[in-house]
């Protein structure tokens, strides 16, 4: 019962609501209904030749790095690793797009774009091999930290973009969630800051299917990801995110728009996880090997290859030039993940504050002295009587 | 807390080694078969069972309308537990790492820990969130977390943490049936470490907010919980060696908080530490020893130490080992009370 319903008082009546009129014409913010594609189309006549083989050679050198990193993972070199196989035209294309002094955005399975951006391939698993948590300087690479926690960077990203565009700095931020992510509240916080600041962010969700073993219909029942764009108001664009030219031309789009002052997109790239969330799950547990074998035949490299050699860009000597590159990159990355991390103990208290507080003062002290226990008892062992 | 006694588990079982996951395991399964307002949910708790396969098989026996795939928003899913329970379900609610709860606090501190006094009584929250907690398994940033001390500085929460497995069972059946709202803190180090367990015997866990005396021992206390138990049993253990007879306290209860068995222990040793592996300052230990103060300073022959973990973001794995208390910390705490020899 409302107030106006109250006994005694006049019956209420609703009187007609004010003209209403949506703020933006909602069709052109809306998602095409099949996924923008490039590759096996008249499209790919207008592609760049040499562009295309530039991404076929990231395609291949991401993909051995996934390889390698997994590998890793069974050497017991790395603790854990998600593995993006399946997803290199989405991982390369979004750091290909990027100019120097822009920055990225990366989730916790974004480690190929990181790697294409130009971070070193050995650093940029420090995070999973355990010596340290990010370790890279985020300004000098313009790569924010990994993000583990889902979501939570992309409020980070539009805050950036913003201060960059306060400054007068021509900035663009491109921040990278998936889909599991963007049931978050973060996620919808991001979107709507960005659009209501007209921020110069680009917000690619890599749809994969899965988060972890949570299929896309029990994780929103929106058309698609893309269609959430139009409530916060900006443009919401769906892409194949295994057709790598398709993905660099609407990044490509995306950056410049939120460049010149056009505002936010929201990128839904549809791809597929070729592997397990992670090396340590069993993904026979919530998925089929036909799901998976439909998607094998939809192999991001594959249909670049295919484009690259029936129009004659590409060639056996490319092909084994490709894949050449990719193994020293591989053989580097061995040989510095199988050396062992120099770790110092005492950096625990190093970064915790600008300065030590008097409490971390004590507590390193502590631990030095424990440290040289240990270290006096290696050096004599009869010394010791157990303690 | 509810002094619900429970009922065992009704399934005849042959007592054989148990993991604490498999405790675990069994005690959402019978509370969900006796009770049907039980609904368990969370991130991959349906198909998968869980990412430390805790909830492994109640989608099958139970669909998923009572265990429940959410999307992935932590903030919604204790949000949505809330109207759950305000319509007179009881959701168990998992957390998939520590870290991963914090999205959720706003629901937690707001709501699940106020209603009932915002309500004047009428709406209870009687919900259980389960979070795996603390480290120790080399996980990468963000799954190591301890976060006890936040929900202990939020009072109308329980906030519980078994150490053994008959207790995982036991203590995870009474959070379910208690009509108020507990976070149920489950040490993820512990999920693999076995006992032999009888899931048909009488439940014979003291109850929730009661403290458990796990050796006894006349030279000092070692008051723990959780990850730090098997730690202190240790040193107690080694620490006969100089001859020192520990006596050691696993709380399972941080809130509420059993007084009387740790003021009883203290009393009887006159010595006292208390070993956590969430940060010091700030810390659980603090409030323990200020309680410990307060009720036996003239028992007391030294002042309660705390052996915690460092002041220190949870370090990455390969630094972990610095962090953690082990039980040369613990020893070297012992040794520092004072004794007169
Ligand atoms: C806030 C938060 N909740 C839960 C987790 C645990 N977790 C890690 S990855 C993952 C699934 C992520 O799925 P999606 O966003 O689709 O990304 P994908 O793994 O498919 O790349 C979950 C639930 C987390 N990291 N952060």
């Amino acid at each position: 019962m409302t107030i106006q319903e109250m006994p005694g008082s006049t019956a209420y009546r609703p009187s007609p609501a004010p003209a209403w009129q949506p703020r933006t014409d909602p069709a052109p913010l809306l998602p095409d209904s099949e996924p923008y594609r490039v590759l096996g189309t008249e499209a790919a006549a207008g592609a760049d030749p040499a562009l295309l083989r530039r991404l076929y050679a990231e395609l291949v050198r991401g993909r051995r790095y996934n390889a390698q990193a997994t590998a890793l993972t069974r050497q017991g070199r790395l603790a854990v690793y998600p593995s993006s196989t399946g997803q290199e035209a989405c991982e390369v294309t979004a750091a290909m797009v990027l100019r120097e002094q822009d920055w990225l955005f990366p989730s916790y399975r974004d480690t190929l774009a990181v790697v294409a951006r130009g971070l070193d391939p050995v650093q940029a698993l420090t995070l999973l091999r355990g010596d340290w948590h990010t370790g890279y300087d985020p300004r000098e690479t313009r790569i924010a930290p990994l993000c583990t926690p889902l979501a939570t960077q992309l409020p980070h990203a539009v805050g950036l973009a913003h201060a960059a565009r306060l400054k007068g700095d021509d900035v663009v931020a491109l921040a990278m969630v998936g889909d599991g992510g963007t049931s978050e509240g973060d996620f919808h916080e991001a979107l709507n800051f960005a659009a209501v600041w007209q921020a110069p962010v680009v917000f690619l969700v890599q749809n994969n299917g899965f988060a972890i073993s949570v299929p896309l219909a029990k994780q929103t029942a929106a058309p698609s990801l893309a269609h959430k764009a139009v409530g916060y108001g900006m443009p919401g664009r769906l892409v194949d995110g295994n057709d790598a030219a398709a993905m660099h031309e609407v990044l490509t789009e995306a950056v410049e728009r939120a460049r010149r002052g056009g505002g936010p997109t929201l990128i839904e790239a549809v791809t597929y996880r070729m592997e397990a969330h992670t090396n340590a799950d069993d993904a026979t547990r919530y998925r089929g090997d036909s799901e998976v074998d439909a998607w094998r035949a939809h192999d991001p490299i594959a249909l670049l290859e295919r484009e690259l050699t029936t129009r004659g860009l590409l060639d056996d000597d490319g092909i084994r030039e490709a894949k050449e590159a990719a193994e020293t990159m591989a053989a580097d990355l061995r040989a510095g993940m199988n050396a062992e991390p120099v770790l110092d103990p005492m950096d625990l208290f190093t970064h915790v504050y600008a300065e030590r507080t008097e409490q971390l003062r004590e507590q390193e002290a502590q631990l030095r002295a424990e440290l040289q226990a240990e270290a006096d008892a290696e050096a004599s062992p009869e010394a010791e009587d157990g303690r | 807390m509810s002094s619900t006694t429970v009922a065992p588990g009704t399934k005849k079982t042959a007592a054989k080694p148990a993991s604490m996951a498999q405790a675990l395991q069994r005690a959402l399964r019978d509370a969900m078969a006796e009770d049907p307002t039980v609904h368990v949910m969370g991130e991959d708790v349906g198909a998968l069972g869980g990412v430390f396969r805790i909830t492994d098989g109640l989608v099958k026996e139970f669909g998923e309308d009572r265990c429940t795939d959410t999307p992935l928003a932590e903030a919604g899913i204790l949000g949505a537990a809330v109207g759950m329970a305000m319509y007179g379900l009881r959701p168990v609610v998992e957390m998939q790492f520590d870290a991963f709860a914090y999205p959720a606090f706003e629901q937690l501190a707001s709501h699940v820990a106020k209603m009932r006094n915002r309500t004047r009584g009428a709406l209870p929250m009687p919900l259980t969130i389960r979070i795996p907690y603390g480290g120790g398994i080399g996980g990468v940033e963000h799954h190591s977390d301890s976060s006890e001390a936040y929900y202990m500085a939020t009072p109308g929460l329980h906030v519980v943490t078994p150490a053994t497995v008959e207790d995982a069972y036991g203590m995870l059946r009474e959070a379910i049936a208690s009509d108020d709202p507990v976070v149920f803190l489950e040490p993820k180090r512990l999920y693999w470490s076995k006992a032999d367990w009888k899931p048909d015997a009488p439940a014979t866990v003291a109850p929730i907010g009661k403290a458990v005396v796990r050796r006894p021992g006349r030279s000092a206390t070692l008051i723990t919980y959780g990850p730090s138990l098997p730690v202190c049993l240790e040193a107690a253990e080694a620490a006969t060696a100089e001859g020192w007879d520990l006596e050691v306290v696993d709380l399972r209860t941080l809130v509420p908080f059993d007084d009387e068995t740790v003021a009883a222990s203290v009393r009887r040793t006159g010595r006292a530490v208390v070993v956590h592996e969430s940060a010091g300052f700030g810390g659980p230990g603090g409030e323990i020893a200020a309680r410990i103060t307060e009720r036996c300073f003239h028992h007391l022959e030294a002042p309660v130490l705390r052996v915690a973990g460092l002041d220190v973001p949870y370090p990455p794995p390969m630094l972990e080992r610095h962090h953690l208390p082990g039980v040369d910390r613990v020893l070297d705490a012992v040794a520092r009370l004072q004794w007169e020899d």
